[in-house]
């Protein structure tokens, strides 16, 4: 049984150190492998779980999040870049150490938490909890250091990746709810792209700062 | 139970009055009033009926929230408050078939008439904590809709203003009232709070709540501001149900929640009521006698009464914390019969200043005067209002305030020392207000009924319509005849009393008169109201047969003040500031910082002297101005929260977020 529980939490460990990564990479394909990689992370992580609990509704769960998050998402936004070509757009708010150290934070916050909150029963399932937990704040708190729309729509993936990891580790959440939670995702994958693209239209950048200089915002 | 049906069929009339009359228009509106006099009469009698009968109606209906419903209760309190009200809506009612269709269409006031009487009924009978509050908004909602019936007047409209947002936050205030009634398992029926009362604690901060939701209706100082400015500006029959009723729902929820619910009372519970009822009977009158319209002196002495009422209840807790029941069935029987006795008097005291208003069209005591030749029976009916409400024996205003004291001096055999202390102190502040509310009167009645006219208006001035005058007469009636058998009164308030305090007048009977009122010792405290009228009969009568035996019998008419002015103008009358001038130079320049300036032009400049007064209200510029400043300037400084970038308001969202997680770490 332990092994179990070893392997589900080595792989929800390294989603956390996708995550990780995608708050220190420099370059926006580097920030999409990384993302690739952290979904491909997690589908292979709600396989083990549905091999291991035997759940084989949580397959379905496993393919729709490796074919959609870690293979057409990613190719769909690397096409967008290069189309823009934004290779080298790096526009970050805060530094990468201060980022880091935030998301070293936040992953304290979260085993705190759920230390306090998760007893019982449940308690095996904890840490992936906690994991998942780190792995949300963290996509929020990429979606707030970033200042470019593409890292953005990354950071609110990476969040919902952290969504399904949780899900995954509750035992009980019915498909028809991932699977409409999947297609949400999906949905608002188009309106962002739809939204990158307007923007670059109007404003030749995707810097999201030139929507506030439209608004007659000062900074 | 066909009480259940007779009281289900009145209030469902009132509120199809209230839908019919939205939709017709002119006279047909007519109808409106005599439907609420019958449905007043119906919810009246079955009060009566219940309180006087014992046991209470009960009944459950499927609206409201669901699972829970709609839980009604008529026990004896709610029954002895129904009289209340209905017996003011009643006279309103009347008072209002008077009104000329043809001068003075309405349709903004008929519509909301029967619902505001519907809303306050249905307070008394809520039995669970939706239905109160939901009752308790309707009411404060309907009644600011017909404070803001003369929409076109920017002072009706800052009244209302005033006062939707002090009902806002008196409601709130009882929303945690209740909240915290319920407790944690959330059971909002009545009767599942009673078998759970709050600990200590919850206790407290509920007392709190209660008072500042309930004071803020009742124009508790210094909740007050909002009421002088709305209850005057109201039509003048609903003005008298603001003041004379609505008040008491605002009573009836203070005691339902600090005696029914609350469970047992701790002895300094009785403390902020009875502080905060002195104070507002005190500075209510300090307010009244310096100010100078008709109707808001009246606003402002229900102020004072509500005071009254709310130290009668402060001392009615003390006692019953310390196990005196009798001396808490006197405070609590005080409290009650000056509710019922406030209620008449000041119903019939804003109907003749309506009756006044509608001949004269002023409201303003310096343009009136003389009214008693033009308006002999308004004038006769006012009279006795005002001297019930400057509680002269033997009327009713007596009876109520006669038990206050009693209460009071009976307050030093109270354990603990700061009540033991209060208690002298306060009964002097009452001494104080029943003064001042003596002289209220009499500069009020002095310059609106006698004297000669001020103004054209109150020259032509003639009597109200024959409805009109019937709303008046039945009240003065009453007041005289409350104040007859203020014993009778106490006896069917008994249940009341039993229910609120375990214990009633237990020594009523043993005085030396069957209608003597005894409270606490016979051989000490008795009031002989129909001895005392008696003997007041008698010494009047005397009195006017000596002197119209010694004087002449024929009526003179003389030139009056004839002393060295050839042709006095009124203006040389004692004018309702100048009579008021004493008492501002005593109290106002204290309280109210009153600064008076004469400016005299020097000799041989034909200009008039000025005279003019400066009063500071240090409650509403501390309580008021000041909060409501510090309100807008910080919304100005949020308003910037609405132009942020979306990064911004993300960083937003993320802050709370990690803030509450973090708060769950740490408490949990």
């Amino acid at each position: 049984m332990s092994q179990v529980y070893d392997i589900s939490h080595l792989l929800a460990g390294v989603m956390l150190v996708t995550s990780f990564a995608l708050l220190y990479q420099q370059r926006i394909a580097a920030v999409l492998n990384a993302f690739a990689a952290q979904s491909i992370t997690l589908a292979l992580a709600v396989a083990w779980a549905a091999w291991s609990e035997n759940r084989p509704d949580l397959f379905i769960t496993a393919l729709i999040a490796f074919s959609l998050k870690g293979v057409v998402i990613p190719v769909a936004l690397h096409r967008t870049v290069a189309r823009l070509g934004i290779h080298r757009e790096v526009e970050k708010v805060v530094g990468v150490g201060a980022a880091l150290m935030v998301g070293l934070a936040l992953t304290a916050l979260a085993q705190a938490l759920v230390v306090k909150i998760a007893q019982g029963p449940a308690s095996q399932a904890r840490e992936e909890l906690a994991l998942a937990l780190a792995i949300i704040l963290m996509g929020f708190l990429m979606m707030i250091v970033r200042r470019n729309a593409v890292t953005q729509i990354v950071g609110f993936m990476s969040m919902e990746n952290g969504l399904i990891l949780a899900a995954t580790g509750a035992r009980g959440m019915p498909l028809v709810v991932e699977i409409s939670v999947a297609f949400s995702v999906l949905i608002a994958l188009f309106v962002f792209a739809v939204f990158v693209f307007r923007i670059r239209e109007r404003f030749d950048t995707i810097d999201i700062e030139a929507l506030d200089r439209m608004r007659g915002d000062r900074r | 139970m066909p009480e259940l049906y007779v009281s289900g069929a009145a209030l469902g009339a009132l509120a199809v009055a209230a839908a019919v009359a939205t939709l017709v228009r002119g006279p047909a509106l007519a109808f409106v009033y005599p439907l609420s006099a019958l449905a007043a009469l119906a919810l009246g009698a079955v009060d009566l009926h219940v309180l006087l009968g014992g046991g209470e109606l009960v009944a459950w209906l499927p609206i409201g929230l669901p699972a829970i419903g709609l839980h009604l209760r008529l026990d004896a309190l709610s029954a002895f408050f129904g009289i209340v009200i209905n017996g003011g809506v009643l006279a309103a009612s009347i008072y209002g078939m008077g009104f000329d269709r043809a001068k003075e269409l309405t349709p903004r006031v008929e519509p909301l008439f029967p619902l505001f009487a519907a809303a306050m009924n249905l307070v008394l009978i809520a039995d669970d904590a939706y239905a109160f509050l939901f009752s308790w908004e309707l009411m404060s909602l309907t009644s600011w809709a017909l404070v803001v019936a003369r929409h076109t007047d920017p002072e009706s409209r800052r009244a209302s203003y005033l006062y939707l947002i002090m009902a806002a936050i008196g409601t709130s205030a009882l929303l945690f009232a209740f909240g915290g009634l319920a407790g944690p398992a959330g059971g909002y029926g009545f009767d599942t709070i009673r078998a759970h009362p709050p600990q200590p604690l919850v206790a407290a901060l509920v007392l709190a709540a209660a008072l500042v939701g309930c004071g803020s209706k009742g124009g508790l100082i210094p909740l007050h501001a909002w009421l002088p400015l709305a209850h005057p500006a109201a039509p003048s029959h609903v003005s008298a149900l603001m003041s004379g009723v609505m008040t008491k729902v605002a009573v009836y929820g203070f005691v339902r929640i600090a005696f029914d619910l609350l469970g047992p009372p701790s002895w300094w519970w009785a403390l902020p009521p009875i502080v905060l009822g002195a104070v507002t009977a005190v500075l209510g009158l300090l307010y009244a006698v310096l100010d100078r319209d008709l109707k808001r002196v009246l606003a402002y002495s229900t102020i004072e009464n509500i005071g009254v009422i709310f130290v009668a209840l402060g001392l009615a807790l003390a006692f019953r914390a310390n196990g005196q029941h009798e001396g808490a069935a006197v405070a609590m029987a005080a409290a009650l019969l000056h509710v019922l006795n406030h209620s008449w008097f000041k119903s019939l005291l804003f109907l003749g200043a309506g009756a006044v208003l509608h001949a004269t069209g002023r409201r303003d005591l310096d343009g009136l005067g003389g009214l008693i030749h033009r308006m002999p029976r308004t004038a006769v009916f006012f009279l006795v209002g005002a001297l019930a409400a400057s509680a002269l024996p033997p009327l009713n205003g007596f009876v109520s305030e006669w038990l206050l004291f009693q209460a009071v001096i009976a307050g030093h055999t109270l354990p603990q020392a700061a009540l033991h202390f209060a208690a002298p102190a306060i009964g002097a502040m009452l001494a104080l207000a029943a003064a001042l509310a003596a002289a209220c009167f009499v500069r009020v009645y002095g310059t609106a009924f006698l004297g000669r006219p001020r103004s054209v208006e109150a020259a032509r001035a003639h009597d109200v319509p024959l409805a009109q005058q019937i709303a008046m007469g039945g009240l003065a009636f009453l007041c005289i005849l409350g104040g007859l058998l203020g014993s009778v009164l106490a006896a069917v308030i008994a249940p009341v009393l039993r229910v609120l305090v375990g214990a009633d007048l237990s020594s009523a009977g043993s005085g030396p008169t069957p209608l003597s009122l005894v409270a606490l010792d016979p051989a000490r405290s008795v009031y002989d109201a129909p001895v005392i009228a008696l003997f007041v009969a008698i010494a009047s009568i005397t009195t006017l047969l000596v002197i119209h035996r010694l004087s002449a019998r024929r009526t003179r008419r003389g030139p009056a003040w004839d002393c060295g002015f050839p042709d006095p103008s009124p203006a040389t009358q004692y004018t309702a500031s100048s009579f008021a001038q004493p008492l501002r130079r005593v109290y106002g320049a204290v309280v109210f910082a009153a600064r008076e300036t004469v400016v005299m032009p020097p000799p041989g400049d034909n200009r008039p002297a000025q005279f003019s007064v400066v009063l500071t209200d240090y409650v509403w510029r501390a309580l008021y101005a000041a909060p409501g400043r510090a309100v807008l300037r910080l919304s100005e400084r949020l308003n910037a929260l609405q132009f942020l970038s979306i990064r911004r308001y993300l960083v937003l969202m993320f802050g709370a977020l990690v803030i509450l997680l973090s708060i769950a770490a740490v408490m949990i």
